[in-house]
């Protein structure tokens, strides 16, 4: 009413806090979350429909509603529409640590149930179902293997890859292997297990093995290879991109020929980005399960020899056990996950530590 | 070749050396300088023109070293082009045993004498978790990288960022186990609240039992897409110019404005990148849903009933007593999900390129 009588004035009086935008109080953001979980046990227990797990879901779609109300009223729509934005974006995260902090908070607590020397020692071989002894040396040594093979089978060609599509490729057939690199990462787990198996395990191996099927780690260490290659590649390209074309200018001045620029000033310089981008593929081989379930078979024994016979591997160990049916299976799990996510995030943290310490990173 | 590793870490001193005498002008002309050390050697000897200078020959180091690297770039090509050739090569004869039609045909005994097996079910599995996952997944995970970029803290942003990027490398087999002994409880309480109150809705329908149903398994996929989809996204919000956010502060824009008009149009790109890759994940998804779907055939838009499965799933639980015939079907499942996977990965990829053009955002 007051409006209407200011508003054909030439000039409002100056009241001083019409200077500043009325903004709500800075008690009604609790005081509304309260007066909605009050509301929603009201409602809930009211009409008993539920426990307290719905008090609190009704309780924060209230409460949104009630801040949007009340902003509303006193602050506007473009400050109201602002605030109800920051509640549910704050209310996201806390959505997402819930089920992730029951995530690692059930693996330390579950895990360090096993976390004893013979689990570490011990393989599953001769450990019935009613025998809470076993462990995982198996299933340890099978894992190194693989990635360690794996390792050494992508890294050059990764890495000659990617200098290929940064130094020599040009036109249409770089691109073509750029874009066939991008596809690639998004080729899943279980496929290149079944190539793998179509490939090698069910072709190629029976010629030197009479005639059966062979499955084996190396089998394993050659889907993880085609899985980490696309990883590799991209990391090194970036990293390739990211030297300083001085450098290679330079180099070319002194009459280097390109190859001996590439291996001995590119390369070089490029190398602590390098090292993170197949750290960080190789903990992300580590974990797969449905390659080596496909084409290493697993096993109880321990077997050290990657070229012949079922090898198991960490992620595999865990699969099994959780669908084992002895009631210490569950235990066996849980400690072979904790090593696993241990051997991961050592490997994750460490590659992560040297980017940060790389000059050349963004 | 063996030696080409040992020799550049041997040089690895003399490299580093270079850079730092090199650095200020380094970092600032790179861009520029990029272009013309591409044009400078269509030759491709690394040497500057002049009659003075030794001539490329035919057969040196030089052509030596480049076609290595040809060659294993060709075999990304030749690798792509093997998982098809090789999975088609040993589909193609179960699929020829098949008594009934592949695509139709709603389950799965590849091992009996007359092989009867259909993809129809699992594909559709397949798709239906991966989709519910991501409804579930993306829009949380935009919000935990806004809150982690622009709400949080920038010291709490950092250290979270780094935990959440820690969590994004866990394995699938653990969030599987997880999801199977812990997560399976409470989510059966949900399936029979939800279907007391809204059995009328045919999502939530059925009598039971409840609990290893796909409402398990996508969110049990949700979880784990999570952390991938933020990681990436954060990145990419970390990355808009702040002139462009103070611009839309100084024009007196609210956060929520500033971050609809500056944030989310410059990260559009890698936030569709970052999407399509959860997707690419949540398909190829083997043990977690494998260790929490109640594996049933049948299609079905029930959430909350036992039953669900997927291609990969299915894969892997039927994996190990499969026969010849098994394991050409189980191929030939695969086949289909290879090309599901390779149709998003390429529709995502275009996007991408294509929208690389107008916003120079490293996706």
């Amino acid at each position: 009413m007051s409006t209407t009588v200011t508003s054909h004035r030439p000039r409002p009086p100056a009241e001083p806090t019409s200077l500043r935008a009325r903004r709500l109080p800075a008690y009604t953001a609790p005081a509304v979350a309260v007066a909605a979980l009050a509301l929603a046990a009201a409602i809930v227990y009211g009409a008993g429909i539920g426990g307290p797990v719905l008090v609190v879901v009704l309780g924060a779609v209230l409460y949104l509603a009630g801040l949007f109300a009340a902003a509303n009223a006193v602050e506007g729509r473009r400050s109201a529409r602002n605030r109800t934005w920051s509640a549910l974006i704050h209310s996201a995260f806390v959505l997402a640590v819930l089920p992730l902090a029951s995530v690692v908070w059930t693996l330390f607590s579950k895990g360090a149930e096993r976390l004893d020397v013979n689990f570490f020692q011990t393989s599953m071989n001769n450990i019935g179902a009613r025998d809470p002894e076993g462990g995982a040396y198996h299933a340890i040594v099978g894992t190194l293997e693989q990635v360690g093979i794996a390792t050494l089978i992508t890294v050059p060609l990764g890495i000659l890859c990617a200098i290929y599509i940064v130094e020599y490729g040009r036109g249409r057939f770089a691109f073509a292997i750029r874009f066939f690199v991008d596809v690639m990462t998004g080729i899943p787990s279980i496929v290149t297990g079944l190539f793998v198996l179509a490939f090698w395990v069910l072709i190629v191996s029976p010629w030197f093995n009479d005639g059966r099927p062979g499955f084996s780690g190396f089998a394993a260490a050659l889907a993880l290879a085609v899985l980490m290659l696309p990883t590799i590649v991209r990391s090194t390209e970036e990293m390739l991109r990211l030297v300083p074309a001085p450098l290679r200018e330079g180099a070319y001045a002194l009459g280097v020929p390109k190859w001996k620029t590439i291996l001995r000033v590119v390369l070089p310089t490029a190398l602590p980005g390098i090292v993170t981008g197949v750290m960080l593929a190789i903990a992300r081989a580590a974990g797969e399960t449905a390659p080596v379930l496909l084409v290493a078979g697993g096993g109880a024994a321990i077997n050290t020899n990657p070229f012949e016979n079922n090898q198991s591997s960490l992620a595999l160990f865990v699969y099994q056990q959780a669908g084992d049916a002895s009631r210490y299976a569950p235990a066996r799990a849980w400690t072979a996950a904790l090593t696993l996510v241990t051997l991961v995030l050592i490997l994750t943290i460490a590659a992560k530590l040297l980017a940060r310490r790389n000059r050349l990173s963004r | 070749m063996g030696e080409t590793p040992h020799r550049s870490a041997d040089a690895g001193t003399g490299g580093t050396r270079v850079t730092e005498s090199h650095e200020w002008p380094a970092g600032a002309s790179a861009r520029v300088a990029e272009a013309p050390v591409s044009t400078r050697t269509p030759g491709g000897t690394g040497l500057g023109g002049g009659g003075a200078l030794p001539r490329s020959r035919k057969f040196g180091a030089e052509r030596a070293f480049r076609g290595l690297t040809l060659a294993a770039g060709t075999a990304v090509l030749v690798i792509i082009a093997a998982i098809a050739v090789f999975l088609v090569a040993k589909a193609t004869p179960a699929l020829r045993a098949n008594t009934e039609n592949f695509w139709t045909f709603e389950g799965w005994f590849p091992n009996d004498a007359e092989p009867k097996f259909g993809i129809g079910a699992l594909a559709f599995g397949t798709v239906l978790t991966a989709a519910l996952a991501l409804l579930v997944a993306v829009p949380i995970a935009l919000g935990i990288a806004l809150y982690l970029s622009h709400y949080a803290p920038r010291r709490l942003g950092t250290t979270l960022g780094f935990l959440i990027d820690l969590l994004a490398a866990v394995p699938s087999v653990v969030f599987g186990l997880w999801g199977r002994e812990v997560f399976l409880k409470p989510v059966q309480d949900l399936s029979v609240w939800l279907n007391k109150y809204f059995s009328w809705i045919p999502l939530f329908g059925g009598d039971g039992p409840f609990g290893k149903s796909i409402l398990l398994g996508s969110l049990v996929l949700a979880i784990m897409v999570l952390p991938i989809i933020t990681s990436l996204s954060r990145e990419v919000f970390l990355q808009t110019p702040t002139a462009n956010e103070e611009a839309a502060l100084a024009l007196g824009a609210t956060q929520w404005e500033t971050i609809r008009t500056a944030v989310l149009p410059y990260g559009r790109p890698g936030i569709i990148a970052a999407v399509m890759l959860g997707l690419g994940r949540a398909l190829g998804e083997t043990i977690a849903l494998a260790m929490t779907l109640g594996i049933t055939f049948g299609i079905s838009f029930n959430l909350i009933e036992n039953g669900g499965n997927s291609i990969a799933a299915n894969i892997a639980n039927t994996f190990g007593e499969a026969n010849e015939t098994g394991r050409g079907a189980l191929i030939a499942s695969g086949l289909v999900l290879f090309a599901i996977t390779l149709i998003v990965n390429i529709t995502a990829r275009v996007i991408i390129y294509r929208r690389r053009e107008f916003t120079e955002s490293a996706a």
